[in-house]
């Protein structure tokens, strides 16, 4: 299973956001980070991918067009999760993601919204009403919605974004540990360069809706991308731990 | 599956099971609390006609005199039902209003379905088509909907402009509130002292229009639009959550969306075209039923229509009792009445983060 993406454009109006973006084929098994600086484009790519914007350009899934999937069944392998779960909503937590179930048709609904929970660690937050919890916990429990059907393809939108350390590392954790188990293909827009370097499994660099560099994190993070990307002087360095760490230095001026 | 999580599948499903069926429970209690409110409607009213006498009168009309017989048939039932009805149809309304446009301040009152369909009515009233086959009755009812449906189609189209938030939603529903009643303002400047009087009479929503062909019409409304509702909720319910996950769920929000707005016209528009603007009960009920059932709209949509029927039926009760003698127009109760509600609901949104 693949994803591949070939000459994509997505437009606002007049205005281009993605003009002819291609990538490789983004194999089953791994995850994949969208890194780059606000309004390059990626969280507009992901939508595209989910089929939530209008696009040109070829989109396949294991060799199969998306496009010309039916909007139910592309959204069935290819699940798509928001930045948030938004607040003052009155839904209790399995509630909400039998909810989620009953509209894509799943069949026991109870013990696959109860086996996402507990896969997740949180299904003691079952009768929390979502307003009651916290920020990292409504983040599982919006991951938790997206397990729940099973997709083939995860796309998961700033997903650590306002979470604390503690619920980064979860939320991170989990979403790897699912694509090595059931060989997904997850791709996610991330802020945190350190978080995407050591989660992700392949890094795309995205500047002004085009790929600048892709590859490991290894042969992407490297203080020359980094000053053209984000204009920053930055130093690339190993831990003790021999992981990737990007400290930056200073905003480098911009001409 | 591990017995222990076999454990936990089975007790989150009885909990889940008791949690609907107390949501069950709830809405038949609103039923019965309704029932209850009607009878208390009935046996009310000036001609202190108990409510003993008038259940015999129903189920044994020919024991009537001429005069109970109009006050039963004529008066007392229309008026009674007629309140459940609107109630139910103006707060179905309301709770769809507010799930497909993502906003706890929507309800046709509020965003102005109301003062469309008023601008519509007084237009047929001060300017009838002089067209023989057509009733005048049925004119003002005809341009009441088609102005309600205008109002709802405006606001749609302001709701889907890139970067129009729930804030100029509400404003525009407000600006569209204040330019029908100047414009109603200008047709009773401009009309005769007949005129006039049906303008400010039509304006006032009152429950006083009701009769059965109009109770007929309304019912059929009701009962084919609801089953649609139900089936809608689900969907619904995943709009609540946002329109790019509902989207990404598989939800068609825009034909949701597109099939909602035609229900709500239908329901608010027929509404307000037999009984007035009667307001915030389409604001009010919504929420009462929220904080009994939650955000589950297969549970909160049938809720919202009984808390509004039972509202209005109730309002119908004090409308007799506030001044003895006089039945005050019963949009008059409900706007002095919601009013506090309404400011209630805008200072808790204000105070969220």
């Amino acid at each position: 299973m693949s994803l591949s993406i070939d000459t994509l454009s997505v437009a606002y109006g007049a205005r281009s956001v993605i003009r002819d973006l291609s990538l490789p084929d983004l194999p089953a098994g791994s995850l994949v980070a969208l890194i780059g600086p606000n309004g390059a484009g990626k969280s507009t790519l992901l939508r595209a991918l989910a089929g939530l914007e209008r696009m040109k350009g070829r989109v396949s899934l294991e060799g199969e067009d998306v496009s010309r999937l039916s909007f139910a069944e592309r959204s069935r392998r290819l699940a798509y999760m928001p930045q948030q779960l938004p607040p003052g909503i009155a839904l209790g937590v399995l509630e909400s993601i039998v909810a989620a179930l009953r509209v894509s048709g799943s069949e026991d609904l109870l013990g696959t919204a109860y086996e996402a929970l507990r896969r997740l660690g949180i299904e003691h937050l079952a009768e929390y009403p979502l307003d009651s919890l916290s920020g990292g916990q409504r983040q599982l429990v919006a991951l938790a919605q997206l397990l729940a059907r099973n997709p083939r393809v995860l796309l998961l939108d700033e997903p650590t974004s306002a979470l604390d350390l503690h619920y980064q590392l979860r939320v991170m954790d989990a979403v790897r540990e699912r694509v090595l188990e059931r060989r997904l293909l997850a791709v996610a827009v991330l802020h945190d360069i350190n978080l995407a370097a050591s989660h992700a499994d392949w890094l795309v660099v995205l500047h002004q809706g085009q790929v600048v560099a892709c590859g490991t994190p290894q042969e992407i993070l490297e203080p020359g991308i980094l000053a053209r990307v984000y204009g920053v002087e930055a130093r690339v360095e190993r831990c003790s731990r021999n992981r990737l760490h990007v400290l930056v230095d200073r905003a480098l001026a911009v001409d | 599956m591990t017995a222990m999580a076999q454990a936990g599948v089975a007790l989150a499903t009885q909990r889940y099971r008791r949690l609907l069926w107390r949501r069950a429970g709830l809405v038949i209690g609103l039923a019965l609390l309704l029932g209850l409110s009607v009878l208390g409607d009935l046996a009310s009213g000036a001609s202190g006609m108990g409510l003993g006498r008038l259940l015999e009168g129903i189920f044994t009309p020919s024991m009537l005199s001429a005069t109970d017989r109009v006050i039963i048939w004529n008066v007392r039932l229309p008026y009674s039902l007629m309140a459940v009805l609107v109630g139910a149809a103006l707060a179905l309304a309301g709770a769809e209003m507010q799930a497909i446009l993502d906003n706890p301040l929507a309800s046709p009152f509020t965003l102005g379905v109301s003062s469309s369909a008023a601008l519509g009515a007084s237009l047929a009233i001060a300017y009838p088509l002089g067209v023989a086959w057509i009733e005048p009755s049925v004119q003002i009812t005809v341009m009441a909907f088609v102005f309600a449906c205008l109002s709802v189609l405006l606001l749609q189209a302001m709701a889907r402009l890139r970067g129009a938030g729930v804030e100029s939603l509400v404003l525009f529903g407000i600006a569209l509130v204040f330019s029908c009643n100047a414009l109603v303002s200008l047709l009773q400047l401009l009309a005769t002292e007949d005129v006039l009087q049906q303008l400010v009479f039509w304006t006032l929503g009152s429950l006083a229009r009701a009769d059965w062909q109009k109770l007929g019409i309304l019912a059929v409304v009701l009962a084919v639009l609801l089953p649609f509702s139900l089936r809608a909720a689900p969907a619904l319910t995943l709009l609540r959550l946002g329109e790019d996950r509902a989207r990404s769920f598989g939800v068609d929000t825009r034909r949701l969306r597109l099939a909602s707005l035609l229900r709500i016209s239908l329901l608010s528009a027929t509404a307000v075209a037999f009984v007035g603007t009667i307001g915030f009960i389409g604001l009010v009920g919504p929420h009462i039923a929220r904080l009994l059932v939650g955000e589950d709209q297969r549970f909160l949509l049938p809720a919202s229509a009984l808390v509004g029927a039972l509202l209005l039926s109730l309002s119908s009760i004090a409308s007799k009792l506030i001044l003895p003698g006089v039945i005050v127009p019963v949009g008059i109760v409900t706007a002095l009445v919601g009013v506090p509600v309404f400011v209630v609901l805008v200072f808790r949104r204000g105070r969220k983060p």
